[in-house]
């Protein structure tokens, strides 16, 4: 992590290979207006990029076209700090894990940036802020901040504020912690910028940012005996627009929107989103693959986007009795359900996202593969995220998966896939054409530069 | 010395009729009884250090139940439990009972066969061949066995239980005490299931089970209130009190066992 693009030129090979548990990444996320990308980790660490800025703009070639806003820039380290530490549950006698399971920004309102990060069990808020500029000149102690001697002043002198090399501050600004009995998986911001909520496998709390000693239980499906339990909640979003209303997503393939002007308890949902289950294909993997590893509201606040381990889907908000739109992320898999049971690949738990007009739809696989899809033409293309091909301004070029027919040369074969090389996590810019891919300890981003001379946009990559 | 060779007789599939549809429903049985295996191992391997993933423990279980309702519609769970008579104390490992299956209850017959899904190196490996029923994968016993893929922290408990297996092995020679061995262990598994009189529609073996595993970690309450007040639920640990909330097992029948465990494992070591 951090690592600049010149040493990639140097061959690290055998370091590469080795991956610190430590560096997983384990999240990934825009702000609001995509200059930072924050990425959390097994470690607990949480490290900001920064996108640079150019200022004005000159053509250097086609690959390095700059794009209308006169910004090329490349994502660069910010600030790194140590979000959570491991920590020891006393009463259970267990470990609680400082892994980062999702991190989220706070719209801006002044200049300092604020985001949420967790771990399974507690909720912190940070401050990053920027200083530029010291005071000096003071009377009473010299430029270490030792006391002066009396003797020595002769003059009485302002204090004034001088430039100084940009220093990132990051403070801790609340703890929120004891609210979650079970692993919290998701936090969202609400519209209203004043409360956010976070979900754990049974409970949805919802939080104001100011206050941190109390939370409202919003949703609770802990049955009253604890044997009776077989679903647990999967993921958890506020509303982009709406307030009152927020989406969680279940075990059991299910999504349910509540509303909270309905009842202070939310365990009757407003709204079931379910897809009958074909009864042709029924297996007994068939529960394990329809749960829903990730949900997300569209931009425009009229589609959800759900993610389980065989497809991805685009629910529309008005009709409930199944999704509008269904995409096959790897349906190769379909017949190795049993192996990938075994060797617990099938609760791998896929992230999912939209571009920022809502016609894309992206999502991970296996191998560093990753998916998109347009939702207008129902086009999907696989793409790989690997060290090796991925040099500073690249191309990506668009991989397949050979499930039998012709071959093609670069097809890559189903059992030749590395399922230890998952793409879990990814971010899409809130207004451009630049993705983040999280593959196990590298950070890839990608920038979109449309070239004049094709139809198709160029893909140019960047690898931290 | 003629009489070797006086009758050929054709080997058949089991001793069950050459009928295709006889055999893809004993091949289905099997495949599905392996699923049951793997999942119990599952449920039963899958805490460490750190809670464990409760939305695999509940789909793990949820399969569990699946298969168990699939088998108590066609008759085959009864075959199962009556096989292996009620429960009693075991001073056997559960789930070292359930990898290690003893050609005693092949022998059997009529109910489903217990498969071993995974492969020790050494010892008796079991190829499971699936098909479209459950997966189209091979998975011989070349494969990494199971403990193998759970996480790095089970290496003792892994290393205890190729003990055991080992010890199995070399007892399968005399059926008697192999046969009882295994049937005492899935009393433990399956006849446990039916001990509790649970509420109609719920399913009480199920609940025995997952209430020993789950219900202690998740829930604050049960833990407090539970039987056992382990200081740290080890593999062990739950494994005790697996078998101590059934029946009146005492722990020092299982410390026997274990001590016994360490001797062999003593032996494996040296050499």
């Amino acid at each position: 992590m951090g690592e600049d693009t010149e040493s990639s030129k140097v061959n690290h090979s055998f370091l590469r290979d080795y991956v610190t548990e430590a560096d997983v990444i384990s999240t990934v996320e825009f702000n609001h207006t995509g200059d930072l990308l924050a990425t959390g980790d097994k470690g607990g660490r949480v490290v900001v990029f920064q996108r640079e800025t150019v200022v004005g703009h000159k053509p250097k070639g086609e690959l390095d076209q700059v794009g209308e806003t006169g910004e090329s820039g490349e994502y660069n380290v910010y600030s790194t700090f140590q979000s959570h530490e491991p920590d020891f549950d006393y009463l259970k006698s267990l470990e609680i894990e400082e892994k980062i399971n999702k991190i989220r920004w706070l719209p801006q309102q002044n200049a300092a940036h604020f985001l949420l990060s967790t771990n399974d069990k507690t909720i912190k808020l940070w401050k990053v802020s920027e200083r530029d500029k010291q005071p000096e000149g003071y009377n009473l102690k010299d430029e270490e901040g030792r006391v002066k001697d009396i003797s020595t002043v002769t003059s009485l002198q302002v204090p004034v504020l001088r430039p100084t090399d940009l220093m990132v501050e990051v403070r801790p600004r609340r703890v929120f912690s004891n609210g979650h009995t079970y692993h919290v998986n998701s936090i969202s911001v609400n519209s209203d910028g004043e409360t956010y909520l976070s979900a754990d496998d049974l409970r949805i709390n919802m939080w104001h940012l100011g206050i941190t000693d109390r939370s409202f239980n919003i949703v609770d499906i802990k049955p009253a005996n604890m044997e009776e339990l077989t679903e647990v909640i999967t993921a958890a979003e506020f509303h982009p627009h709406h307030c009152h209303l927020f989406v969680y997503s279940s075990s059991k393939g299910s999504l349910r929107l509540c509303d909270m002007r309905a009842s202070a308890l939310c365990d009757r949902h407003t709204k079931l989103f379910e897809e009958p289950e074909d009864p042709g294909s029924r297996s007994f993997f068939s529960e394990i693959v329809s749960s829903v590893s990730d949900v997300k509201f569209s931009h425009n606040g009229r589609y959800l986007l759900t993610r389980d381990y065989l497809t991805a889907k685009v629910w529309d908000l008005h009709m409930e009795k199944g999704p509008v739109e269904t995409y096959q992320v790897h349906d190769y898999l379909r017949t190795k359900l049993c192996s990938l049971y075994e060797n617990d690949c099938i609760f791998d738990k896929f992230e999912c996202v939209w571009n920022s007009s809502d016609s894309v739809i992206m999502t991970g696989a296996y191998n560093s593969f990753f998916r998109m899809f347009d939702r207008e033409t129902g086009r999907g293309v696989t793409l790989e995220a690997w060290r090796e091909t991925s040099k500073p301004r690249a191309v990506l070029r668009t991989r397949r998966i050979y499930t039998g027919g012709k071959r093609r040369r670069g097809d890559v074969g189903v059992d030749s896939l590395d399922f230890t090389k998952k793409i879990l996590h990814m971010a899409w810019h809130p207004e451009e054409n630049i993705i983040a891919i999280a593959s196990t300890n590298n950070l890839y981003i990608f920038q979109d530069r449309v070239s004049p001379d094709t139809q198709d946009p160029d893909l140019g990559s960047n690898t931290i | 010395m003629a009489n070797m060779y006086s009758k050929g007789t054709k080997r058949k599939f089991y001793d069950s009729v050459d009928a295709a549809t006889d055999n893809k429903a004993a091949l289905y049985s099997r495949q599905r009884q392996s699923l049951l295996d793997m999942s119990l191992i599952k449920l039963q391997l899958c805490h460490m250090l750190v809670e464990p993933n409760m939305c695999r423990s509940v789909l793990i279980a949820n399969t569990v139940r699946h298969i168990q309702e699939e088998m108590t519609h066609d008759g085959s769970w009864q075959l199962v439990t009556e096989a292996f008579g009620s429960s009693g104390p075991s001073d056997h490992l559960v789930a070292t009972e359930v990898l290690c299956r003893s050609s005693a209850l092949e022998q059997q017959g009529g109910g489903p066969k217990l498969y071993s899904v995974m492969g020790y190196d050494g010892c008796r490996e079991e190829e499971v061949v699936t098909d479209e029923a459950l997966c189209s994968v091979t998975f011989s016993g070349g494969a990494p066995s199971l403990l193998g893929t759970i996480d790095h922290c089970w290496d003792r408990a892994e290393l205890r239980m190729a003990a055991v297996e080992d010890r199995v092995i070399k007892d399968s020679g005399s059926e008697v005490e192999s046969g009882e061995g295994a049937k005492t262990v899935m009393g433990q598994v399956f006849g446990t299931f039916e001990i509790k009189n649970g509420a109609p529609g719920s399913d009480p073996a199920l609940e025995e089970l997952f209430s020993a595993v789950d219900a202690s970690y998740y829930d604050l309450d049960t833990m407090l209130t539970s039987i056992q007040s382990t200081p740290k639920m080890g593999p062990y640990n739950l494994l005790d009190s697996m078998a101590s909330s059934h029946g009146p097992t005492s722990n020092s029948s299982c410390r026997t066992d274990l001590s016994e465990l360490d001797h062999i494992m003593e032996i494996i070591v040296g050499s």
